[in-house]
């Protein structure tokens, strides 16, 4: 049976760079370097080992955004995906996670699937709710959050770890599935990937291509708005002590003085 | 007054904080109208009445424990359209984050998650969010639809405000895709005794300077101690000395108590985005160059292995 994966990747602001606010309240990406988010690392890993059980199999991987974004989807690539979509529009400026969300379900409809395999979150917005969403919009199940994973004559089954208790999931194909950074190892690139994936398919798609009206996204089409964004004022020095043989008794005074004790 | 409904977060019926402090945060925007579904929802109406509930709207069908999300989604959108509420306050626990994803696709709203502050403004609730690595604060609104809210435990204080609280039945009808992703089997996470780690008021994280799973015994003795949830940093989980279920970080949970202690944890950037908008920061590490230490209130340069069990020990003395 052939299986059609796209994975849905994400371009991030290094964390280790300095991360700001734009005049207009988005996030300044001139200033910092991107990369592909290390969260979606985890789903391509997944989708390339889910790929290498089936008998047919081929895994797209997909990213909006700007024209930075390719580095994400080139790096995909060189670990093993077969083809890439890049959905780059200068009117998707701004867009946030239901506009983004609508773009994806979009893209990935016009590019055809039987799974759909996201990271948990992206490492920059952090909020974890885009496959969920994704699975809305498709109206496919979601099977998210997912520690483990296989797909298996149609069905895909998982092990989601929550707070509570730990569940194993199942549903059928079509579905969305989100991994978390337990679900194995991210493989690199190998020399050899890095070669082919220079010659391997980039779609571009914009906003037309997908039938999507430009005030429906972008800064303007946004469900939310920024009104501000502030520097968190530097944490005032706090005080440091040397331990000379008291210093559990020292910060003992000082969970006293803060009432902690 | 608007109505602001409140997604309980509860186990068979016994509620979880932040679900209270959420009702703290509904009274500023409105009157709170609380949806509490699943085994034992009726049994959280008097918790909530004390906590200013005006109404529980509740239901319990085997939908909810059978299949993932999508049933509560259900009801939470049948509450929503029998309400017609100002805004629609969820916990930011993983699971209730998908349900409001949901929800604010199917009514055409604008999501806000991991809110650590929520006022009542002129257009509607305003939002204070942290965002990379808690460096920035940023004030965000919804600007269509009715306005979907997840709020990060201990963001507000837990407030009693004595509420009707009255119960009513709610009618949910279970839609095709409520039954799409199975729930086959579910194993309850072994109690360790210590609070939930995204809810507790204090943390005490170790790292790699624990240097190994038996050595825990020192960080979870001073937690203990505190009456603290434990936390691990990645470092310490990669090697397995600690579950992923207590990895602090942005690859794991995000807490935001009111006193957190790092031991032997150097304060990579990865660690900080989980922990940075703690309340009061400590560290204990043998590293004086250690980055937490610009992050710190308090901070001990020395072996950890000194200065926690001292620590502890004083700790015990103290309390008597």
């Amino acid at each position: 049976m052939s299986l059609r994966i796209v994975v849905c990747v994400k371009y991030v602001p290094d964390a280790t760079g300095d991360r700001h606010f734009a005049d207009d309240l988005t996030v300044d990406r001139d200033d910092v370097d991107g990369l592909l988010s290390e969260l979606d690392e985890y789903a391509v890993e997944q989708a390339l080992q889910i790929a290498g059980e089936a008998d047919d199999a081929e895994v797209t991987v997909l990213t909006v955004g700007p024209e930075d974004a390719r580095d994400a989807l080139r790096k995909a690539l060189s670990m093993g995906a077969d083809e890439a979509v890049h959905v780059e529009d200068d009117g998707l400026h701004g867009t946030d996670v239901l506009g983004t969300s609508l773009v994806l379900a979009k893209a990935i409809e016009k590019t055809g699937y039987d799974l759909v395999v996201c990271g948990m979150a992206s490492t920059d917005g952090t909020m974890g709710v885009l496959p969920a969403m994704l699975s809305e919009r498709l109206g496919v199940p979601q099977v998210t959050l997912l520690s483990e994973v296989s797909v298996e004559g149609g069905t895909v089954k998982g092990r989601r770890d929550g707070d509570a208790a730990s569940e194993q999931l199942e549903a059928s194909l079509p579905a969305v599935v989100s991994v978390t950074d337990q679900s194995g190892e991210a493989r690199y690139p190998s020399f050899k990937g890095i070669m082919a994936a220079k010659k391997k398919p980039v779609e571009t798609l914009d906003l037309e291509d997908l039938d999507i009206e430009a005030d429906t996204v972008g800064l303007a089409g946004s469900w939310t708005a920024v009104d501000s964004a502030a520097q968190r004022p530097a944490r005032t020095a706090g005080t440091i002590v040397k331990d000379e043989g008291d210093g559990g008794k020292q910060l003992a005074e000082f969970l006293v003085s803060q009432k902690f004790i | 007054m608007a109505e602001v409904l409140v997604y309980v977060d509860h186990v068979d019926g016994a509620v979880r904080k932040p679900t209270l402090e959420l009702l703290t945060l509904a009274r500023r925007i409105g009157e709170p109208v609380a949806v509490a579904l699943g085994a034992g929802a009726a049994d959280t109406a008097a918790t909530l009445a004390e906590h200013g509930a005006v109404k529980v709207l509740t239901a319990e069908a085997a939908e909810f424990a059978d299949y993932l999300v999508v049933p509560k989604v259900d009801a939470l959108q049948a509450a929503y359209d029998a309400v017609s509420p100002a805004a629609v306050l969820l916990p930011s626990s993983a699971e209730a984050k998908e349900i409001a994803a949901r929800l604010a696709v199917r009514i055409g709203s604008g999501l806000i998650t991991d809110a650590v502050d929520l006022e009542a403004g002129d257009g509607g609730p305003v939002a204070t969010q942290s965002a990379f690595a808690a460096a920035f604060t940023t004030k965000t609104r919804v600007s269509t639809g009715t306005p979907v809210i997840t709020v990060k435990p201990n963001s507000a204080p837990v407030e009693p405000a004595a509420a009707a609280g009255t119960v009513e039945a709610l009618s949910v009808s279970f839609g095709a895709a409520a039954t799409g992703t199975k729930v086959v089997s579910r194993t309850p996470r072994e109690s360790t005794g210590r609070p939930e780690l995204t809810e507790a008021a204090i943390v005490v994280s170790g790292g790699r300077g624990v240097n190994g799973a038996e050595n825990f015994a020192v960080i979870e003795a001073l937690a203990d101690s505190l009456g603290a949830a434990v936390g691990a940093s990645r470092a310490a989980v990669d090697a397995g000395w600690y579950p992923h279920s207590n990895q602090v970080g942005q690859t794991g949970k995000s807490v935001s108590p009111q006193l957190y202690v790092a031991s032997g944890i150097s304060g990579a950037i990865q660690h900080r985005a989980g922990m940075q908008t703690s309340k009061t920061i400590v560290a204990i590490n043998k590293d004086a160059e250690a980055p937490i230490f610009d992050l710190v209130d308090y901070g001990v340069v020395g072996d950890l292995f000194d200065v926690v069990p001292q620590l502890t020990e004083e700790v015990k003395t103290r309390k008597g």
